[in-house]
């Protein structure tokens, strides 16, 4: 009775691990289960472990099951599908105690490679399917889709909702349709007959997703900058921002074909190289059209020069930062925060700038639209520091809405009838005195024109080795900093009592830290939590710094970035701020976080946390 | 020193363009370089070229990069905006901004180290994408603003002012062009204005990215005994190939030509360029003979001059791109995105 109650309990609530080779179509039977398992109405999340390589390194994909709707990776491992030979015995490791490893047996499978406390599982899927299909190709892919059925068998997934996907994907497609659908056949009657099913760990229809959609980040940003209205992009092809280009071509190739000309309201330009790329975006943002650029690390520091003209020269730019391993070439297809610094302070001289940091694909969506309104209204390069787990992982997340009434924000862009009434145009005055000017568009009339220039220069315009010329422009920069940091979207927090201990996190920590919470006031230990959004910093952040004794700073890279920079543009204590660090490649999870607290604060670690209301 | 400003007096005398405009009108700042400096009388050319097509002042956008060259945008038509970049990516700053509005007049000016070391990539991408920009290198084989060092155009043997050496090979600006398929490539020499002139104005009616490589000796650094990119080595060396005349569309064409010298190129608008053949086997709009030509005479350390080759592009970049006939930066909205409507559509695909 009692193991009867404990099997309940994890009733959609596992995780699935499936180890496969890349480029052996896995990713499309990956996405098919996640997604049925989705339209069941269960919260789910996947993440794709991928290497840089286009076949033949080992890559996994792992999905959680979760009736709370958590978005981390929780740390535990259930099932096991161990589809490569070369990663077996890791991946045997890997599972946690009273789990199950599920593998193809059409081999024979060393005895050594096993354990005791967990259930082995052998199908002989490559049997099956050389039985079934024609052709080495196909019976590779037909392999992968196979190991679905074995699940939904072994899961209790609805083998209708697999069918529903199938026949949405293929379907111009009938002979791959009927050899998808077969796969699954097999696999799913042979798990029938030969074991058991469902398993321990089931999933149960649910009505939890409804209203939501399954997205990635870059896709969701690109849709972002299409409404934003941005009709260049340039870019310079680098994982893993590629897919944000893509987007954008597709969506555009849709949406933005005028139907009575045939003609393209839209220009892409891939560029030679990072450096082009943000040149480009500058020249157009300059010239009156809301440009962006996708990248990720070594994109940004090639950018760097061309950034620090744009700070001092007051282009507006829109850059998509998704964060992926460094230093240098890194892990190029594994996610990090480790650009913070870099970004904030790009370029030589004096230079800061402005930040934004989606939690998750639909902030990438409203957060691109407020990129473009915030870099033409300051006039400067704004960042959204994305990452590769946002960014190319399917996350569920609510529907995106639009207001219709929303138009873009061109910031002090002045008309040709305001430049007539002008006595004279002067590009750097600071006329409403929040340090923010107003600029014109070339072909406007001679009267509108001015030099835009990296040199140093008057708040006229005109070239300046004067000392006081020279600073009276740079002290100007530091105000409409100041002014940006009132413009930026507000923290967002999770007040959970009177605590003295709280956790500041940015961007994709956002769902470990939420669960991590739950489970810490579980064990009694209490937290409050604020999550970041925006750099310049707002009062808000101040405030909850000031009001609590302990903060944990939670973030993806080695060197405690967001720490360092919340410790060099707030008042706040160094000694106050305590990092949780994760930087390995793989997304933080919720265990990492609850260890780092409880190392602290947990019981008997000599600091008593009050008791949770 | 600050900011020099010419005073803009008019005098009722001078004469008037089609827009009612005077030379004055076209000019910039005050220069800031070497009394003597080749670069000011590009300068000059630009501006008489401006003045003589009617070219709205606003109309006209200058782009540069940094050095001596890149300077001399804020010396002409103070009535366009202009963009002063970094140092050899003016090239990417002139392709966003064509992106944005295709219709405006862009004219780039860059030097030897601008475009030929730390910008040639992007020089030679800006050619590959057939950006319409009127491309102009004021080449004086150095580097003014630190004093002297080689640039990537130095010829072998030229000498430094201190008498050293260069002994690496140049990169020939018009050779590299031809190669990447430009379709106006151009050299001429700072001190013949009467050349440079019509050359200037037939690469701002270029559909395309145009080419001058225009010799311009510096007069502090690179102008003595020695230097191959010096007054008298240019003048003693200086051999024009082909004489370019340019006829406005809609102008009548007066001058009167020898029978078989002359070959007559449109351009995409209707205007006219007359190129006058002064070597008579010389054919610039034979790519491979344009090539072979120019080589040859480099060897015998003659200085080619001339609108060396020409192609009517009729396919920019923004043809190959597909976009509307109009400024892409003045779609409106309402075109640009398919509303909350449209979203519910998009959003049915991610469930």
């Amino acid at each position: 009775m009692k193991d009867k109650v404990k099997e309940r309990e994890r009733d959609n609530d596992f995780v699935v691990k499936i180890a496969t080779v890349n480029g052996t179509g896995s990713a499309s039977a990956n996405a098919l289960l996640m997604k049925s398992i989705f339209r069941m109405g269960v919260p789910v999340m996947g993440k794709n472990y991928f290497p840089s390589n286009i076949q033949g390194l080992p890559t996994w994909y792992e999905i959680r099951v979760t009736k709370d709707g958590y978005v981390a990776r929780s740390g535990r491992l259930d099932i096991m599908v161990a589809m490569n030979a070369e990663t077996y015995a890791r991946d045997l490791k890997e599972v946690s105690t009273g789990g199950y490893l599920i593998y193809d047996s059409t081999w024979p499978r060393s005895s050594l490679l096993s354990r005791d406390d967990i259930t082995i599982i052998g199908v002989p899927l490559a049997k099956l399917c050389n039985e079934n299909f024609e052709g080495v190709r196909s019976r590779i892919l037909m392999k992968n889709i196979s190991y679905v059925g074995v699940l939904a068998a072994l899961l209790d997934i609805d083998l209708e909702k697999l069918k529903e996907l199938l026949n949405e994907t293929y379907a111009s497609k009938a002979s791959l349709l009927a050899a998808n659908l077969k796969a699954i056949e097999l696999g799913f009657r042979y798990a029938q007959e030969n074991f058991a099913c469902p398993l321990a760990f089931k999933v149960r229809p649910m009505d939890k997703t409804k209203g939501n959609i399954m997205i990635d980040g870059n896709t969701a940003a690109a849709l972002g900058c299409v409404y934003a209205g941005a009709t260049v992009g340039a870019w310079y092809p680098i994982t893993p921002s590629t897919s944000l280009m893509d987007g954008f071509k597709s969506f555009c190739q849709k949406l933005r074909v005028d139907p009575e000309t045939g003609k393209k309201n839209f220009m892409i330009i891939q560029a030679e190289d990072e450096l082009a790329a943000i040149g480009i975006v500058l020249g157009a943002s300059w010239n009156g059209a809301r440009a962006f650029t996708p990248t990720s690390g070594p994109g940004i520091s090639l950018m760097n020069e061309f950034l620090g003209l744009a700070y001092y020269a007051e282009v507006p730019a829109v850059i998509f930062n998704v964060q992926r391993v460094g230093p240098s070439t890194g892990m190029p297809t594994r996610t990090q925060q480790a650009d913070i610094m870099l970004c904030a302070y790009a370029s030589h001289g004096d230079t800061r700038h402005v930040l934004l940091f989606p939690a998750n694909p639909e902030e990438c969506f409203y957060q691109a639209v407020m990129a473009f309104d915030l870099a033409e209204r300051l006039q400067t390069p704004v960042f959204v520091m994305s990452d590769l787990d946002i960014g190319m992982n399917d996350w569920m997340c609510p529907d995106l809405k639009w207001d219709d009434g929303y138009r873009p924000d061109r910031g002090k862009m002045l008309s040709l009838e305001e430049v007539l009434k002008l006595d004279k145009f002067f590009r750097f005055v600071d006329r409403d005195e929040d340090g923010i000017t107003y600029r014109t568009l070339p072909g406007m009339h001679p009267k509108a024109a001015y030099f835009t220039r990296g040199s140093g220069h008057t708040q006229y315009g005109g070239y300046t080795e004067d000392p006081i010329e020279y600073k009276m422009v740079l002290d100007r920069l530091k105000r409409k900093f100041a002014t940006a940091a009132r413009m930026m979207p507000k923290a967002i927090f999770e007040q959970r009592g009177q605590f003295d201990v709280g956790i500041v996190a940015v961007g994709s920590s956002d769902g470990a830290v939420r669960e991590a919470l739950d489970i810490l006031q579980a064990r009694g230990v209490g937290v409050n939590y604020m999550r970041i959004r925006a750099f310049p910093f707002g009062k808000e952040v101040e405030d909850f710094l000031d009001e609590h004794e302990i903060i944990f700073v939670v973030e993806q890279n080695r060197d405690a970035q967001l720490r360092s920079l919340l410790t060099l543009e707030t008042p706040v204590e160094k000694s106050k701020l305590r990092s949780i660090l994760h930087y390995s490649g793989l997304s933080i999870s919720s265990e990492c976080i609850v260890n780092g607290v409880m190392a602290e604060v947990g019981e008997g670690r000599g600091r008593a946390i009050g008791a949770v209301s | 020193m600050s900011y020099l400003l010419k005073p803009k007096v008019a005098h009722p005398s001078l004469p008037r363009n089609e827009l009612g405009l005077t030379r004055r009108d076209y000019e910039g700042a005050m220069s800031t370089l070497c009394a003597g400096c080749g670069h000011d009388s590009i300068t000059a050319a630009i501006t008489e070229a401006c003045w003589g097509l009617s070219l709205e002042p606003q109309n006209i956008v200058k782009l540069s990069g940094i050095g001596c060259s890149s300077k001399t945008t804020a010396y002409f038509v103070s009535g366009g905006h202009g963009f002063n970049s970094v140092h050899g990516r003016m090239p990417s700053i002139a392709t966003g901004a064509y992106a944005a509005n295709r219709e405006l007049h862009y004219i780039g000016v860059s030097g030897d180290g601008d475009t030929l070391s730390i910008g040639l990539g992007q020089f030679c991408h800006a050619i590959r994408r057939n950006i319409k920009l009127l491309y102009i290198i004021e080449n004086n084989g150095v580097y003014g603003l630190t004093k002297g060092q080689f640039s990537a155009s130095a010829d072998v043997g030229s000498k430094a002012k201190k008498g050293e050496a260069n002994t690496q090979q140049p990169i020939d600006p018009v050779l590299t062009a031809l190669s990447l398929g430009a379709t106006f490539v151009a050299r001429s020499f700072s001190g013949d204005k009467e050349q440079l002139v019509p050359l200037i104005q037939a690469g701002f009616n270029h559909k395309g990215f145009a080419l001058i490589d225009v010799l311009s000796p510096c007069v502090t650094f690179n102008d003595h005994e020695g230097s191959t990119k010096s007054y008298v080595f240019t003048r003693e060396h200086y051999h024009e190939a082909v004489h370019t005349d340019f006829v406005a569309p809609m102008k009548e064409i007066t001058a009167q030509y020898p029978e078989g010298e002359v070959l007559p190129v449109t351009m995409h608008d209707g205007a006219q360029i007359r190129l006058r053949k002064i070597d008579r086997n010389y054919n610039p709009v034979d790519r491979p003979a344009a090539y072979e030509y120019i080589q040859r005479k480099m060897a015998e350390k003659e200085f080619l001059t001339g609108l060396l080759y020409v192609e009517p592009s009729q396919t920019d970049f923004h043809d190959l791109n597909d976009t509307p006939a109009g400024p892409l930066n003045q779609v409106p909205y309402e075109k640009l995105t398919p509303g909350s409507k449209g979203l519910q559509k998009i959003l049915s695909r991610y469930r």
